[in-house]
């Protein structure tokens, strides 16, 4: 159904020009047939004008059953932006690696379009489909219809956020693990703490197949799954020649900046020496031709990382060094090393601390011991270089017989 | 009983992802030999058993209507036998087994307004948050900054020939949604002035001892308003992180007159050559200024200006700084080091300089 055009906005005008694609034109598009995507320019442009936002804190909204999937969200101006009063979220759990068919498109677009504001994100900063704007009594519509079509809602709050993976084995010779079908596992094995809430605060997984790390794993999940070897790296000689002679500058441009120091070129063949090879990935990425991760893949799963809030950011630091991950996943070990973690950061974590912010708290030592994994030296950058020990272990005078 | 509704489904979690694969990835699922860059944004991945695929991949604004999706769809079935990615940084990724189809689509992606480009040694679209459009805490729009930046970043978005990728991600404040924080270029939304307390209603809407355990710097204390349970605010100790109002919606921040843009350079999340590194305060405070950010478009544009004259082949924002040290960055890039710039926080220590590996010059 058509909308009329309701505000004038001319600050926001002034983003439909230049060659970046416009989000603005978007809205407007969204807006011609949309009252909730036309109170939305509304209430932007008003933003734009005064350099402040217009939407109140969430309140617990959702669909039944679940306890996260939804972001509720009220403009602070009801009575001049009706059609937005309500502009939930909806987090929708996209397919590992953001494949689509067209007609797997057009069926979300029409659920949408039905039911809200007919503006997407493609896709949200965790990974899902985002469903940007309804209101609480279309939230159980589109739930309905998106099962029935075979999706579903991801996390929010403090769940395990909706897990999320690179192209993996569909489209990169780099993949050491196959992300995909790890990620949907992990998705299927986790459902119910996906959809309820029941964590001191978020928890998200992500899979990356190499350590080139393309879904920053290492930066934004709590659990980082990075895909690596541990054997030789493969070579095709005749290749590596072939980039020489293409000009790349191979003692310049790759043994140079070895971080391992650990690769020379004579001229007419590459020699790496493996055991300092630190799995980088710079050698490999300059010369894709020519060379390749080992035969022997797996990754490294590192734990921890977090934007700032609260108590700073953190990277995720090794865990385990190397670990096959192949099918049958069920017969994993690390499920139960996960599943212990999340036992220890439940009972003794506190609101809003992250599994990282904890382990800062109690000490990865005391984290290792409560999950039951032995101390290796991979899990840290370097051994202490403080000597305030806390022995737990001492000798005593043995008492007369 | 005859008219009992269909099973309400739950708990049946995404779509399998086989079933959105073309042909072409599911005889060639790990059997990947290496790739090509054909020119800016065009791929092309060789597998052992003798396939192509082809990859376009073109910028997105991440906020797409309902239309552009139906459009980009269209363009798939065109194309692509019906089948399309995105990826991790919102562009979308059009998967061509005929390579006669590549011209063509760029045609009409460019004629649609999206450009084709993003990757290899080049810049690729901005990660980005809601900002304005509907986020509660946003300091500072998400989108419109974004639009404005890559309007000026665009030449090397259409390039390969970089000494390395640029990653520039924008989170319009500290929660950072989009975790900026390992980035080439951060763009940050930050508050400078300490929340307001809104005392008639704040014991309506808050639990107070978990306000006050939200402070990371234990700013918050209990107090008394007309004789109910309230808090007040140690402004001296607020570094505005906003996380009290995250707990407590009595206690908003948002000032239009003081929150703004801070600017973090030299983070990197690969571990190619250099381990993973947070990105640097580089300039603490740009104000907001819509539509078009002009100090924040001109600073990142400067930044990245600076990067491309100076550094090496193969150098991402941080390795070059590495090299050349940070006071030498500070005094290429004309940016004033002050009081801001030397952290206080919890590992501040760290950071200040433990040697005189110093350059003058």
């Amino acid at each position: 159904m058509p909308v009329e055009k309701k505000y004038e906005t001319p600050l926001l005008d002034q983003l439909e020009t230049g060659e970046w694609p416009s989000f603005v034109k978007e809205i407007k598009a969204a807006a011609e047939n949309n009252a909730m995507a036309n109170d939305l320019l509304g209430l932007l442009e008003q933003s734009y004008r005064e350099k402040i936002g217009h939407w109140k804190h969430g309140g617990i909204v959702g669909v039944m059953g679940y306890g996260g999937g939804v972001i509720g969200r009220y403009t602070d101006l009801p009575d001049k932006y009706p059609a937005i009063s309500h502009f939930h979220t909806m987090r929708v759990n996209q397919p590992a690696g953001w494949f689509y068919t067209s007609e797997a498109l057009r069926t979300l677009c029409d659920i949408w379009d039905a039911h809200g504001s007919g503006l997407t994100n493609m896709h949200g900063s965790t990974g899902d489909i985002i469903f940007l704007g309804t209101r609480t009594e279309e939230l159980e519509n589109v739930f309905s219809k998106l099962t029935a079509a075979g999706f579903d809602l991801g996390g929010s709050g403090s769940d395990v956020r909706t897990p999320s993976c690179c192209c993996g084995k569909a489209r990169c010779e780099w993949a050491c693990y196959d992300t995909m079908g790890l990620t949907y596992y992990i998705t299927n094995r986790y459902q119910d703490e996906l959809h309820r809430p029941a964590f001191p605060y978020k928890m998200k997984f992500k899979m990356s197949g190499c350590p080139n790390d393309c879904v920053a794993s290492v930066a934004r999940a709590d659990i980082s799954i990075i895909g690596t070897w541990r054997d030789e790296i493969q070579v095709n000689q005749e290749e590596v020649r072939n980039y020489a002679k293409s000009g790349l500058d191979i003692t310049k441009e790759i043994a140079m900046l070895c971080p391992g120091k650990c690769i020379e070129w004579d001229g007419n063949e590459i020699q790496i020496d493996n055991s300092n090879c630190r799995h980088c990935m710079h050698c490999i990425n300059l010369m894709p031709k020519a060379l390749a991760p080992g035969k022997d893949r797996g990754a490294a799963i590192l734990v921890g990382s977090k934007a700032p809030i609260v108590e700073g950011a953190l990277l995720s630091s090794v865990l385990v060094p190397f670990i096959k991950l192949e099918e049958p996943y069920d017969d994993l070990e690390i499920w139960e090393v996960i599943e212990n973690m999340w036992d220890i950061w439940c009972e003794e974590g506190k609101n809003r601390e992250r599994i990282g912010e904890f382990i800062q708290r109690v000490g990865l030592g005391n984290f290792l011991d409560a999950i039951g994994l032995e101390p290796q030296p991979e899990m840290v950058a370097f051994p202490r270089d403080n000597p305030y020990v806390f022995y737990e272990e001492y000798f005593e005078e043995e008492e007369d017989q | 009983m005859s008219d009992a509704q269909p099973k309400r489904l739950t708990d049946i979690g995404p779509p399998h992802y086989q079933k959105f694969l073309p042909p072409i990835i599911k005889e060639n699922y790990g059997k990947w030999k290496y790739h090509e860059i054909l020119k800016p944004g065009v791929m092309v991945h060789y597998s052992e058993t003798g396939a192509k695929l082809f990859t376009v991949r073109a910028g997105s604004p991440r906020l797409l209507s309902t239309k552009k999706i139906r459009i980009y769809a269209d363009l798939a079935d065109k194309y692509c036998d019906g089948h399309l990615r995105f990826t991790s940084r919102h562009n979308v990724e059009f998967l061509l087994t005929k390579e006669e189809n590549i011209e063509p689509l760029i045609a009409d992606l460019e004629a649609l307004g999206h450009p084709v480009g993003g990757t290899g040694n080049a810049i690729s679209s901005l990660v980005h948050t809601q900002g304005w459009i509907h986020c509660h805490s946003a300091a500072t729009d998400a989108s419109g900054i974004v639009k404005a930046v890559m309007d000026e970043l665009l030449p090397y978005f259409k390039t390969i020939d970089l000494p390395a990728k640029i990653r520039v991600a924008l989170a319009c404040c500290l929660n950072m949604c989009g975790a900026v924080h390992c980035s080439d270029i951060a763009i940050l939304g930050i508050h400078r002035r300490p929340p307001r307390i809104d005392k008639e209603n704040l014991p309506k809407m808050c639990e107070i001892p978990n306000l006050i355990a939200s402070c990371p710097t234990a700013a918050i204390r209990p107090s008394q308003y007309q004789g109910k349970p309230s808090v007040e605010i140690d402004e001296d100790k607020c570094m505005f992180c906003a996380n009290c109002y995250t707990v407590c919606p009595a206690l908003p921040l948002n000032n239009p007159l003081n929150d703004g843009v801070s600017i973090w350079v030299g983070g990197k999340v690969s571990n190619a050559r250099h381990e993973p590194m947070f990105s640097k305060l580089a300039i603490p405070f740009l104000p907001n200024n819509p539509p078009r950010w002009p100090e924040v478009t001109n600073a990142v544009k400067h930044i990245v200006e600076l990067w491309l004259k100076n550094a090496k082949k193969h150098e991402r924002i941080g390795e070059w700084i590495e090299r050349i040290g940070w006071p030498k960055f500070f005094r290429l890039a004309d940016i004033p080091f002050q009081k801001e710039h030397i952290d206080d926080f919890k590992h501040a220590g760290l950071s200040y300089k433990r040697s005189v590996h110093l350059t003058y010059m």
